[in-house]
């Protein structure tokens, strides 16, 4: 047997029906490596009495034949998700000692599998970042060391970066995450593990803090393709709660997983090769494109040609959107409240100026100003046409194809503190993924390969709206062909 | 009747149109589940939703969407097949979200119009631009502390319809009978309660002047115009304040001005308050609000008769004059009252008891119909003893104030109380033959010449007779007596 937390959810899930080992023993292992990684800052709230206590009952359940689909498996809930009795506060300090009294459908979901919750993951600042640099509660630091022995801390992604740093660090089996512009997918490539933005409205945004809400997406992030799946499956539903849930069936991903791609068109879009682009992108790009081949797939080159408008538009929804969805935290009725301000306006302007970070500052300013009379028309209006574009270009694609083939993200994880001075390189971060929010549709990224100092980089493939069970099946080729094993060194050097 | 106000300059045109919100009648709130009744201890009535916790979503009422469709067929609109919710942007403490819900460019409620009636008889067209569903606001509260203000957020979320009008009102007049005809209608359809006075409806009017055949003039937007009266007095106010700027060579200013009703005057809200930009955008959290032809026409079918259909179908069924179909249908329960009170009845005199009787004592003890101690059944009964003769019209009143003490039938009374008429002539004759031998110097001075004294002798015969005797009978037998 393996050490406990190294093993994958589908591994874990057998070992428990086996009775192998307990969900008490696979949670208070987990636990432990919570402690011994806390230099990663992965949390905001480690919740192990929680944890405990729920896998007391997942043994009870085990014992009694009752299992249920995820019951004892370890996940680290991303800060945004609400959770009853547990600070919730979307790693800004205007929330700071918010403690809801209600559950997340997303996570209520995985608690009535079984899961088992370590605690509260740290983000973005209302998942409002690429870097996770934008937490009030401090840098997430990604686990993997670049291989020239600068030991500089490198970013592990955002906005989803402590759910993806703890994934990679094992000292979690999986996390909930939400991917609004990149957010999952992009800590996926950069911590070298897998996420799945699922289609728009395929889980519920009931009980998550909201960024942009026509665009922000739940979805899990784990160490494979497959336990994604397992994830997503108990994550989704439809929720009459929120009105853009859509209601139909969850398949069993897991089972759309063939490993057979044979005959399966496979897109490549022409547009995704930027001028500039790092070789070892292209490289990795070219690598996956021969696996498929070698699977039997067929390649068609597609066109995607409104994808260069796709940044821009983003960066004109997503903070309209935000500076609409933010204007609750006005130090009323909850959270942070200027002690200064000697009337409603002052206390209003001290309050946010004080709760909110700069890049959530930046982005309800460029909301506000896209959405104000007499540029309402030229920014918000035009965008959502440009999005009604993008979309078509996708429909228009899939006509030929069964899946498209991207690459991640533009670069392996970069240091703390790089690209910190510049809001539009850091922005190009989410440059492959944007597409896939502004169209709705599912998107993974599963890690393929590392870059020249041994990083991991991860490769995208888009799927068609409500089509999940061909990205995973795709995925999962993938995966299989790259027998991607490489560790985190300072996990390996941990673990030794 | 286009009312014309004579200024120093010439004479000048009123031209109003009002935006009125209408609170739907709906147990829930437009878009979450807790209750939207009125008069609750503050804060017992909040969801979630309402006060805009974290992650929360709005779920539209598809009650409300109906009552929606049902006003707007109401008033003779337009139902948009689809209509949008967007956001209006703003801060403020009663305002959780700092956005309200409603809907701006794709409202569900498109063109239509009212007919309202005018006191001087006669009827007018009034154009409906749109209605369209929003969020209301909670309540701040300031007088509960000395230096901190309180928020109550139980009519945060509720569903109002605002319904703004045409500026095809010329006056006062007009402005109240439109608010009047409005308010009946949303009563008979059941989508609004029409209660001013707890802020069920309200008024915004938007008022300006011009000469006539001129352009529009600037408008001032008037706001808190909770009552009829309101709406009369400050139209009175506003129209001389912009005329005499205007005479003055001024410009009428473009802004929200409140009514105060305790100085009885408009002033300018602060225009801090005023110089918002709503940074509208469609609310991304609810998808286009689609509603099929097949829903708005099973609606349609659920349609009360309305006013105007009453008032006209009243006027031919039953002969009554513009104003008493007015009076009768300005309720639905009046309406309903006088449609039984006239049942077998001479419907003209039913209309007249109704209106002049009954409403007359209603209105004199401040009792509304639904406690009149007369139910329509008794009324129409004494109305059907005065056409069969059973008793006169006169005794009918003093039988009404019994009956409108007693609440017994007018049969009963009349039975009980001896008060059928006579009309056997030998018990006429009798007292009219005591009433010659009583008054012996008035028989001869009629008899010489003195007229106007037969009068005299009715009374007399009258009063002997407790009224009961018909008078038909009596002036035909006294003429004979005493010829």
């Amino acid at each position: 047997m393996s050490e406990l937390t190294h093993l994958t959810i589908d591994e874990a899930l057998t070992g428990l029906k086996n009775k192998d080992f307990t969900a008490v023993e696979l949670t208070q292992a987990h636990i432990s490596a919570v402690e011994n990684a806390r230099t990663l800052n992965a949390f905001i709230v480690e919740t192990p009495e929680i944890a405990l206590k729920q896998a007391k009952e997942s043994d009870k359940r085990y014992a009694a034949g009752e299992a249920r689909p995820l019951d004892g498996i370890p996940f680290a809930n991303k800060d945004l998700f609400c959770t009853d009795g547990v600070q919730t506060t979307a790693a800004s300090k205007i929330l700071e000692g918010f403690v809801p009294r209600y559950e997340s459908t997303v996570s209520q979901n995985l608690f009535n599998d079984g899961a088992v919750m370590l605690g509260k993951a740290n983000l973005d600042q209302f998942a409002m970042g690429s870097s996770n640099t934008s937490s009030a509660y401090g840098n997430v630091v990604n686990p993997w060391k670049r291989s020239d022995g600068s030991n500089a801390e490198l970013v592990p992604g955002g906005s989803s970066g402590g759910s993806a740093a703890a994934v990679a660090a094992r000292i979690t089996m999986g996390a909930t995450a939400t991917d609004t512009g990149g957010s999952i997918r992009q800590p996926a490539a950069f911590c070298g593990i897998a996420g799945i933005k699922p289609t728009y409205g395929r889980c519920s945004r009931w009980g998550i803090v909201a960024f942009a809400s026509s665009l922000d997406t739940p979805g899990p992030l784990a160490r494979t393709v497959k336990d994604n799946a397992l994830l997503l499956a108990s994550m989704a539903g439809h929720d009459p709660k929120d009105s853009t849930s859509a209601n139909r069936d969850v398949p069993d991903f897991a089972s759309a997983m063939t490993g057979d791609v044979k005959g399966l068109k496979i897109g490549i879009p022409k547009e995704f090769k930027l001028d500039g682009m790092p070789e070892e992108i292209e490289k990795l790009w070219e690598q996956g494109i021969a696996w498929l081949k070698e699977a039997g797939a067929e390649i068609v080159d597609i066109s995607l040609p409104h994808t260069k408008y796709a940044l821009p538009t983003y960066y004109i929804i997503a903070p309209a959107e935000a500076s609409s969805n933010l204007a609750r935290y006005d130090g009323v009725r909850y959270g942070h409240r200027s002690s200064e301000g000697a009337n409603l306006d002052e206390m209003y302007s001290k309050t946010r100026a004080e709760g909110f970070g700069d890049e959530v500052k930046r982005r309800v300013m460029i909301g506000a100003y896209v959405l104000s009379a007499g540029y309402y028309d030229a920014y918000y209006i035009k965008a959502q046409k440009v999005r009604r574009l993008i979309l078509q270009d996708f429909e228009k694609a899939y006509e030929t194809c069964d899946a498209i083939l991207t690459p991640t993200a533009p670069s392996a994880a970069f240091a703390i503190g790089e690209n910190e001075d510049d809001p539009i390189k850091m922005y190009l971060n989410d440059v492959f993924t944007v597409t896939a929010n502004l169209a709705g549709i599912p998107a993974i990224s599963v890690p393929a390969g590392l870059d020249a100092q041994g990083l991991p980089l991860g490769l995208q493939i888009i799927g068609k709206a409500w089509d999940e069970e061909m990205v995973f099946r795709v995925g999962g080729v993938i995966e299989e062909a790259a027998q991607f094993s490489a560790m985190p060194k300072g996990l390996t050097q941990k673990a030794a | 009747m286009a009312k014309l106000i004579q200024g120093e300059t010439g004479e000048w045109e009123i031209v109003i149109g009002m935006e009125v919100h209408a609170q739907v009648i709906t147990k829930s709130k437009l878009f979450s589940g807790s209750s939207s009744v009125f008069g609750a201890e503050p804060n017992t009535h909040v969801s979630l939703v309402d006060a805009a916790m974290p992650g929360m979503l709005p779920v539209l009422n598809e009650f409300v969407v109906e009552q929606a469709i049902k006003t707007g067929l109401g008033i003779n609109s337009k139902i948009n097949n689809t209509s949008i919710f967007a956001r209006k942007n703003y801060f403020y403490p009663d305002l959780p979200q700092g956005y309200q819900i409603s809907q701006f460019e794709d409202p569900i409620v498109g063109e239509g119009v009212i007919e309202v009636d005018l006191p001087d008889g006669t009827t007018k067209e009034i154009g409906i631009t749109r209605m369209h569903l929003e969020q209301d606001a909670g309540k701040s509260v300031h007088d509960q502390h000395p230096t901190k203000s309180f928020v109550d957020l139980n009519r945060s979320g509720c569903a109002l319809m605002e319904i703004v009008s045409e500026p095809d009102i010329r006056g006062p007049e007009e402005a109240v009978a439109y608010l009047s005809k409005l308010r009946m209608i949303l009563r008979y359809l059941g989508t609004c309660d029409g209660n001013m006075e707890e802020g069920s409806m309200r008024a915004d009017v938007n008022i300006s002047v011009r000469k006539p055949g001129d352009e529009l003039g600037t408008r001032a937007e008037i706001k808190n115009v909770n009552s009829l009266k309101a709406v009369q007095q400050c139209i009175d106010y506003e129209v001389p304040r912009q005329i005499e700027i205007l005479e003055d060579g001024g410009e009428v200013v473009q802004e929200t001005r409140l009514w105060d009703p305790a100085k009885n005057e408009t002033r300018s809200m602060r225009s801090k308050e005023e110089a918002h930009d709503y940074r509208y955008f469609p609310d991304p959290d609810l998808l286009p609000l689609h509603v099929s032809n097949d829903q708005i026409e099973s609606i349609r079918k659920t349609l009360p008769e309305l006013p105007d259909q009453k008032k006209h179908r009243f006027m031919d069924e039953y002969g009554l004059s513009l104003y008493d179909a007015s009076v009768i249908i300005a309720e639905q329960a009046r309406a309903d009252y006088y449609e039984k009170v006239s049942n077998d009845n001479d419907s003209k005199l039913a209309a007249n008891w109704v209106i002049n009787e009954l409403l007359g004592i209603l209105n004199k003890n401040e009792t509304p119909l639904s406690k009149s101690p007369i139910q329509a059944e008794q009324l129409g009964g004494l109305i059907a003893l005065i056409t069969d003769n059973t008793i006169s019209g006169k005794i009918a009143k003093d039988v009404f104030a019994e009956m409108y003490k007693t609440s017994k039938d007018a049969a009963a009374i009349v039975e009980e109380k001896g008060l059928k008429q006579v009309t056997d002539t030998g018990a006429i004759e009798a007292v009219i033959d005591e009433v010659i031998a009583e008054n012996p110097d008035n028989v001869a001075k009629y008899k010489g010449g003195k007229d106007k004294l037969f009068g005299f002798f009715v009374g007399q015969v009258m009063k002997k007779s407790q009224g009961k005797a018909n008078p038909a009978a009596v002036n035909e037998l006294l003429k004979k007596k005493l010829s």
